[in-house]
């Protein structure tokens, strides 16, 4: 083809970028009017330093450049155009020394087309460098004119069928349209009619007619989980994402490109047409499903969960998460939660209780039971405010713990072979050693030979963990907490209903030592209760010692008992987490 | 009487002058090629050494030669920007993906001449230090492929190619690589793309200037057909003696595909400046004039993507007085010199040298919606103004072309195409604006006449 003038802002000379940056690690530029110090360089997708961009600058001065292909953790494609931002640099003389005004200031070259001089020309803030002096006008009549413009292109075959997008609410064609857009459009054409619904993968959706081409999943699947299955095919107006054979894109990974689609184009098969974003309640959260923690967003409307999503923790998950942790919620608002205290009566069988008279029964047995008589087995899925109440109660019997490994397949990028989130809580705590489950034959022989006669079990099923529903036969006492019913549960004497993690705050603390606390999103089902609220009441009815009713203060008070949690504070955690030495 | 020049075309037509080797040896083939690996390397006063390598690439800027692919830039300034000093091998590429519409001289050397090219690519890259080089064809071509392959065997056989080229110890190899029928192929960052195995989406400059981050992110080179063909002839002829053809800042000769409504089309071989659009179109030895009874209507003079000049259009160029100075001086259509810088002078571009005529038969409405529909298929997609506004453009003179125009779709049309040049990732953007612009602008009488005419059909019919 022909090539006329090239028409993206050029440096000085491309040799240039090879040339080390001067010692200075700042640069002076001036964003919208205002004279701003950036640093010269800051991370690109990967981390790596960079020369900064026009758009990192700009976000430090305060000014959000609108985007639709660029994204923090990407390679940058510079495709959308949405970010053209009008600017300027240094006027530089014939001598290359910069013109200055008659107050001594630098003479700004506004950028305009080589080809017609006064038709201002910007530059795609997401992949533009800065240089020392530039101006960059985020909100200049010309950069508003090229951002009218883009969205204007941008909704042109647009089927505009909000009322029935899974997006609205969340949409950045709706937003941006908003902020920067236009009401009317001149396009009086037909549209570009493309496929609908297409099956892309056992878990995603496509609308080719929503989608803006932005190629943010076609990057996030080859340059982020390595698996090339997204290109795009045809040309032009008419081109559309595809995989490379129908259905084929099927890695743990697929639904995090729902969450960077900036629009409708990409839905989850799971929540589409589920509910409105607007009427959900976000709360933070981790994922429990492997021991990497990652950070998440629950969405739930009245007590009902919706979904997961990933919430951004550089130290953890970056902004992504797996398929399989994010579909791992439906056992939530599953009808046969155990929602009531169950006490067994010899001749009556398990009978529904009060929390009050369950409580005070089971304080009762436990008051009695002598020295090395009981042993306890919790999961290293509770949380480890819950581990080191155990702890502290097992102190009490001088008794046998343990917790439940559970381990499975890992992958490269966020998938742990260790399936509970909360393993390293339970060495912490000191409910487990470095291995978890190595105590277990032990209680089990303990039982068989009849030296333990209490049994206290959290969140596991015992009986595929080597302690056989015979064995729990001949406890005295087996007090058992779990969410679901289990075999474990059957052969009780005492049932307490406890709840999922989105029912209750705690903490976790995740195969690097990251100390992350999570927030309760919905209601716990019937009598169902935190177990940290119970066990707090056990231990202060069975060991006289007082604690704290409110989650950050038992937090604080563990973090002061508990060697590795030194230091630590509840408040001090933030959103994402601290690292503790484990 | 103005002449063809035939520098790059000299042998090409002579009757029983053959592609093979044999026949460009007899005509003094690869002896530039012989010439240059003989060279020694020059002492400057200063005790430094200029190497014979880059003795030609100084040859090669001092000649002035521009690209003849379309932008006319500097050959030699190109050539410079190389960066030598990563450490990472550089490639050259070919860019024979001749496909703007109005343009047949590539495929002249191609079809006639392979060898030529290939010894101007050889020249060119080891005065580069390329050691792998790519000929990147246009996928219409097959035969033009097939040529290039079986002359680079040739130059194998000879040991013009391969290892340790005439014992000079120099080694290069030149692959032929098939596009697959994409105009965007021609952009350099999208040929790169394709050549890498990927789908041709142009690339972001910054970074991506393929002198530094070209081929497989390495230090790239990539020149057009005839260019690489002007080598072999600034190292025979010195470049002093090249730089005296053509006019000052627009040296040498280059190849004009005129095409349209004269009596004679076909490729003409000038020097640059030295004829004016009128002589190509009317001078019997170049377009024969129009046909009898045809009136000019207007000129695309660089390839379908160029500007187009309307007939009785005047143009302020500087010229230098009886006096010795420069001055501005109106210059009719008819009298602009064809080269680089008076076409720009005038608003467009001599760009792949296409000139394509139209006389007054031509309905300029029809003739731009063929145009947009050509860049409406071609746009590749990538960047959101070029993907949407070309097709946009394309279905607006669709319609107008189909009986239902609005008077308003001359501004429509102006509108759209200013929101796309100077917003693309690549000069496609352009591409599919100007012609858009241009004839809006000069022809907007037309527009409006069509899209009134329409209307009032429209209502009568209510």
């Amino acid at each position: 083809m022909s090539a006329p003038a090239t028409t993206e802002a050029k440096p000085a000379s491309p040799a240039a970028a090879l040339v080390p940056p001067p010692p200075s690690d700042k640069i002076k530029i001036k964003v919208d009017g205002r004279e701003v110090e950036v640093p010269k360089m800051m991370p690109d997708w990967q981390g790596k330093p960079q020369p900064t961009t026009m758009l990192q600058a700009c976000h430090l001065a305060g000014h959000e450049v609108p985007h639709y292909c660029y994204h923090p953790k990407l390679p940058i494609a510079g495709n959308c155009r949405m970010c053209l931002v009008e600017f300027g640099t240094p006027q530089l003389g014939p001598d290359r020394k910069p013109v200055l005004n008659e107050d001594g200031t630098s003479k700004i070259a506004k950028s305009v087309l080589p080809y017609e001089p006064t038709t201002p020309r910007g530059a795609i803030a997401c992949a533009t460098p800065i240089s020392p002096g530039m101006e960059i006008y985020p909100n200049s009549p010309a950069t508003k004119q090229m951002r009218e413009a883009v969205l204007e292109s941008l909704l042109i075959n647009h089927p505009l069928d909000c009322p029935i997008c899974d997006q609205a609410g969340e949409c950045k064609l709706q937003e941006y349209s908003v902020q920067h857009g236009q009401a009317e459009s001149r396009f009086v054409e037909q549209k570009v009619h493309k496929p609908k619904a297409v099956d892309l993968g056992p878990r995603i959706v496509l609308d080719d007619e929503r989608c803006v081409l932005c190629t943010r999943c076609i990057r996030f699947t080859k340059d982020i989980v390595g698996d090339d299955a997204l290109g795009i095919v045809n040309r032009g107006s008419y081109n559309t994402i595809a995989a490379w054979a129908e259905g084929a894109f099927d890695n743990n990974y697929t639904l995090n490109t729902v969450d960077i689609c900036p629009v409708g184009a990409l839905t989850s098969k799971d929540f589409r047409f589920q509910m409105r974003v607007w009427f959900m309640k976000e709360t933070k959260s981790l994922c429990t499903s492997c021991g990497t923690g990652c950070n998440i967003v629950v969405g739930s409307r009245e007590e009902k969960v919706y979904r997961y999503e990933p919430r951004q923790n550089d130290a953890v998950n970056s902004t992504w998460m797996c398929d399989s942790g994010r579909l791992n919620y439906k056992w939530i608002g599953r009808a046969d939660r155990l929602q009531k205290c169950g006490m067994r009566i010899a001749e009556r069988g398990m009978l529904e209780v009060a929390w009050p008279t369950a409580l005070k029964a089971i304080s009762a047995k436990l008051s009695s039971a002598p020295t090395g008589s009981v042993a306890v087995i919790a999961s290293a899925r509770q949380t480890t405010e819950e581990l080191w109440l155990l702890a502290k109660l097992a102190k009490k019997f001088n008794a046998l713990t343990d917790s439940i490994a559970r381990n499975g397949e890992g992958d490269k990028l966020l998938v742990n072979s260790d399936k509970n989130p909360n393993s390293n809580g339970s060495r912490v705590t000191g409910i487990a050693g470095p291995q978890l489950g190595a105590n277990l034959a032990k209680i089990a022989d303990g039982i068989r030979i009849g030296s333990i006669k209490t049994l206290i079990v959290f969140g596991e099923d015992v009986t595929k963990h080597g302690i056989g529903v015979d064995l729990l036969a001949k406890l005295d006492t087996l007090i058992v907490s779990d969410i679901l019913p289990n075999a474990t549960t059957a052969a009780a004497h005492f049932v307490l209903p406890g709840c999922a993690h989105v029912e209750k705050r705690g903490t976790f603390v995740n195969v690097k030592g990251r100390v992350q606390k999570f927030m309760r999103a919905v209601e716990a089902p019937g009598d169902a209760r935190p177990e940290w609220e119970f066990l707090h009441e056990l231990v202060h009815h069975v060991t006289g010692q007082n604690g704290f009713s409110t989650i950050e203060g038992l937090f604080n008070q563990m973090a002061r008992e508990v060697p590795g949690f030194a230091g630590l504070e509840w408040a001090k955690l933030g959103d994402t987490g601290v690292t503790v030495q484990i | 009487m103005p002449q063809e020049h035939r520098l790059i075309l000299k042998h090409a037509d002579q009757p029983g002058y053959t592609p093979d080797m044999e026949c460009y040896l007899r005509h003094g083939g690869y002896d530039a090629l012989k010439k240059v690996l003989a060279l020694a390397p020059k002492d400057l006063p200063d005790g430094k050494k200029v190497s014979p390598q880059e003795q030609v690439r100084e040859d090669v800027k001092s000649s002035g030669l521009r690209g003849r692919g379309g932008a006319g830039f500097s050959a030699g300034i190109k050539w410079s920007l190389v960066d030598r000093r990563s450490g990472k091998p550089i490639y050259l590429i070919c860019n024979a993906d001749e496909s703007e519409p109005g343009t047949f001289k590539d495929r002249q050397i191609i079809h006639k001449d392979p060898h030529q090219l290939i010894e101007g690519m050889i020249l060119s890259c080891w005065a580069n230090d390329v050691k792998l080089a790519y000929l990147y064809i246009r996928g219409e071509m097959p035969q033009g492929a097939k040529l290039l392959n079986k002359a680079l065997d040739e130059a194998r056989t000879k040991n013009f190619l391969g290892k340790n080229i005439l014992g000079s110890g120099y080694d290069l190899e030149i692959y032929v690589h098939r596009g697959a029928g994409a105009y965007i192929c021609g952009e350099e960052t999208g040929l790169i793309e394709s050549l890498e195995g990927k789908r041709a989406y142009p690339r972001i400059k910054p970074p991506y200037f393929p002198a530094v981050l070209g081929l497989y992110m390495c230090p790239t080179i990539v020149n057009n057909v005839e260019t690489l063909c002007h080598v072999k002839h600034i190292v025979n002829m010195g470049p002093a003696e090249y730089a005296k053809l053509g006019t000052p800042n627009n040296t040498g000769t280059r190849i004009v595909s005129l095409s349209g409504d004269v009596k004679r089309p076909g490729y003409f071989e000038i020097e640059v400046g030295k004829v004016t659009l009128g002589e190509l179109i009317n001078d019997p030895a170049f377009g024969g004039g129009l046909r009898e009874g045809r009136k000019l209507k207007a000129v695309i003079p660089g390839g379908s993507s160029s500007k187009i000049l309307k007939a009785g259009e005047t143009f302020k160029l500087n010229r230098k007085g009886p006096d010795g100075q420069m001055a501005k001086v109106d210059v009719s259509l008819l009298d602009l010199p064809y080269d680089f810088d008076s076409l720009m002078a005038a608003g467009t571009m001599s760009g792949s040298g296409a000139i394509i005529v139209l006389d007054d038969t031509r309905d300029i409405v029809e003739t731009l919606a063929n145009l947009a529909e050509f860049y409406a298929h071609e746009s590749c997609g990538q960047c959101t103004p070029c993907r949407e506004g070309a097709l946009w453009m394309s279905k607006a003179l669709h319609r107008m072309t189909h009986g239902e125009g609005r008077k308003a779709d001359a501004d429509y049309l102006l509108h759209i195409a200013q929101n796309i040049q100077g917003r693309t990732i690549c000069a496609f953007g352009e591409a599919a604006a100007w012609p858009v612009l241009s004839f809006v602008k000069k022809f907007k009488e037309d527009f409006e006449t069509k899209g009134a005419a329409d209307e009032a059909k429209a209502a009568a019919k209510h």
